[in-house]
């Protein structure tokens, strides 16, 4: 296979257009730090990937060892494949788009893991495998796999097929270690000896790890380990690159793995977790459901949609603080036609958006986006906080642990996370189905502040009611 | 350590940290397309599948490389049309309603663009 992607005649130029397309996918990323140059930016990048595929194909003819059968199969597996993407990519809701993401984590780890697989076994039935092409052989195979698999339960738990709780059980965590050290033997045993049977143990150790990685960690923590998983893949497709000697796959993964790792710190910044305490898991179980100090028999003050409405009619300025209740109930264009009546109306209204409300970073962002409020509404929190005090109304959907004032408070599950500063504004509304927990399974503190009222209902229906009540006061 | 691999690794760690600088300053509004967008670059491995073709002469080399396609191809194409997907939902103003009539046919969109079907509209 090698002597086929030397950097060396036909082939060496064949990868200065990889390099092309490299720099394109370069410049396409560079384009995404902005929202009016971002079509651009994934466009360029699509580019850059139609002039790989192209002179893959090129290569591939003027190679001529790839026989009928070869064709067939490649052919037919890269339209098959590129046909589930398509319907899966234009059907998918922008809700479950978190799970879409971590499905293509899924195949793209798999099909690295494939490749060097694939290269492990032709190396070795033709004699002997190179020291160095062993050692990444080994790394694409044992990141790709553990990808693979987490990446499916990830994507299963977000839709629901396995259960958001964390799933833990007695010696769970000892399994896990016992097959990191198997896989990693196995690995390190391949440097030395080359042994098809000890590649098939790295591959099942891997995926067994992958799985039990993410089974005992919470629905809340997804974002991040999507995120994660997603800088794994791009690191597996470089190991990939290193095994077949591809300039292409080794600047798009590295290029991948580095901002994949980088959206993934972010991420646990903003929840004011290490990555490692949400890897070794428990947060989000639920079972510490105690209130901290709260006032159990505190009353909360319930509010119906005419109230709510006059009070957000009449004000002159509406924040409007959407959650994961919001993206669950499908409520946001309903929330959207309740801010454009109101902005109609005179009022200044903004979106407060929590660095990590809805189930991907700025996941929030696109169902708002999708419902068509204006990108320069959505306020990120830092910009917002400082808004609270002089907002009459703050409108809070959905939302629980990031509005919850005991994060300030040292000695609870979500101390020291960084959260909206809801409480601080004139008059809350909170839109919610029940009294019931959030993740971090806490009492929310802001419920019995003597400025909110409840408005118990589903969002979508909640925001029906609202925005009929809005209209018959403005009309 | 073989010139090619030294040039592979240069290559990696120059990448990595064009990695680093390029999305180092991207708002967090963009991140969930940002990251679908980083979703689909990692489709490049199709190009890896593609290439099995090369020395797949046995069925095993062939199950090999047919399911390597399938998820690059997969991850490839869907990454792309979903990003593009949730980027042209950004918008700075409100749109009109035709214009949301024409965004349910996805993939027919830019093709009627460019051949004018439909430009009246838009």
């Amino acid at each position: 296979m090698t002597g086929f992607t030397a950097h060396v005649g036909f082939a060496g130029w064949i990868q200065l257009v990889y390099v092309l397309a490299a720099a394109l996918f370069v410049v396409g990323l560079h384009l995404m730090n902005s929202p009016a140059t971002a079509r651009r930016g994934n466009q360029v990048a699509m580019t850059g990937m139609i002039i790989a595929v192209v002179a893959t194909f090129v290569l591939l003819i003027h190679a001529g060892t790839v026989t009928t059968t070869g064709w067939i199969v490649l052919l037919a597996g890269a339209l098959i494949g590129s046909g589930v993407g398509l319907y899966a990519a234009q059907t998918v809701k922008m809700t479950a788009m978190p799970q879409l993401v971590s499905a293509f984590n899924a195949v793209g780890g798999g099909a690295a893991a494939l490749v060097a697989i694939y290269g492990y076994y032709q190396a070795e039935s033709t004699g002997g495998v190179l020291g160095t092409t062993s050692v990444f052989s080994v790394l694409d195979v044992l990141i790709g796999s553990v990808t693979f698999s987490g990446s499916i339960i990830a994507a299963g738990k977000l839709q629901g097929f396995i259960g958001g709780q964390p799933i833990i059980f007695k010696g769970g965590r000892l399994l896990n270690i016992a097959l990191a050290v198997v896989a990693l033997g196995s690995g390190a045993y391949l440097f030395t000896t080359p042994s098809l049977p000890a590649l098939l143990i790295v591959v099942l150790a891997s995926l067994g790890f992958g799985v039990m990685m993410v089974l005992p960690i919470g629905g809340a923590d997804m974002p991040v380990v999507i995120s994660l998983l997603n800088a794994f893949t791009g690191t597996a497709v470089a190991m990939a690159g290193f095994v077949i000697q591809n300039w292409a796959l080794i600047v798009a993964g590295a290029l991948v793995g580095a901002s994949g790792s980088i959206l993934t710190k972010l991420m646990a910044d903003a929840m004011n977790r290490s990555l490692a305490n949400i890897i070794i898991g428990g947060f989000g179980t639920g079972d510490s459901a105690v209130a901290i100090g709260g006032p159990v028999d505190a009353q909360v003050r319930s509010i119906q949609a005419d109230d709510a409405a006059i009070q957000l009619a009449y004000a002159s300025k509406v924040i409007i603080v959407p959650g994961y209740g919001l993206a669950a109930a499908q409520a946001q264009h309903g929330v959207a036609e309740l801010g454009k009546i109101l902005e109609d109306h005179g009022v200044e209204v903004s979106y407060a958006i929590h660095p990590v409300a809805g189930r991907m970073p700025g996941h929030m962002n696109v169902l708002l986006a999708e419902a068509n409020v204006p990108y320069p509404q959505l306020v990120e929190m830092d910009e917002v906080n400082p808004e609270f005090p002089r907002t009459d109304v703050a409108l809070v959907i959905g939302a629980n642990d990031v509005t919850n004032p005991a994060a300030r408070r040292p000695g609870n599950e979500i101390s020291g996370m960084p959260i909206l500063d809801v409480d601080k504004a004139k008059s809350i509304i909170v839109i919610k189905r029940s009294m019931g927990h959030g993740y971090a399974g806490l009492e929310n503190e802001l419920y019995f502040e003597p400025n909110t009222s409840m408005f118990f209902a589903d969002a979508k229906k909640a925001m029906t009611e609202l925005t009929s009540a809005v209209k018959t006061l403005v009309a | 350590m073989s010139a090619a691999l030294l040039t592979d690794l240069t290559i990696f760690v120059l990448a990595l940290l064009v990695g680093i600088e390029v999305i180092g300053k991207v708002p967090a509004t963009l991140h969930t397309p940002l990251m679908s967008a980083t979703n689909a670059i990692h489709g490049i491995v199709l190009v890896g599948a593609l290439l099995i073709g090369i020395t797949a002469h046995t069925t095993v080399g062939y199950i090999l490389g047919f399911v390597a396609a399938v998820f690059a191809g997969a991850n490839v194409v869907g990454g792309y049309v979903v990003t593009g997907r949730m980027l042209k939902m950004f918008r700075k103003k409100a749109p009109q309603p035709e214009l949301e009539s024409l965004d349910g046919h996805k993939g027919l969109r830019g093709l009627a663009d460019r051949v004018g079907v439909g430009r009246g509209q838009s």
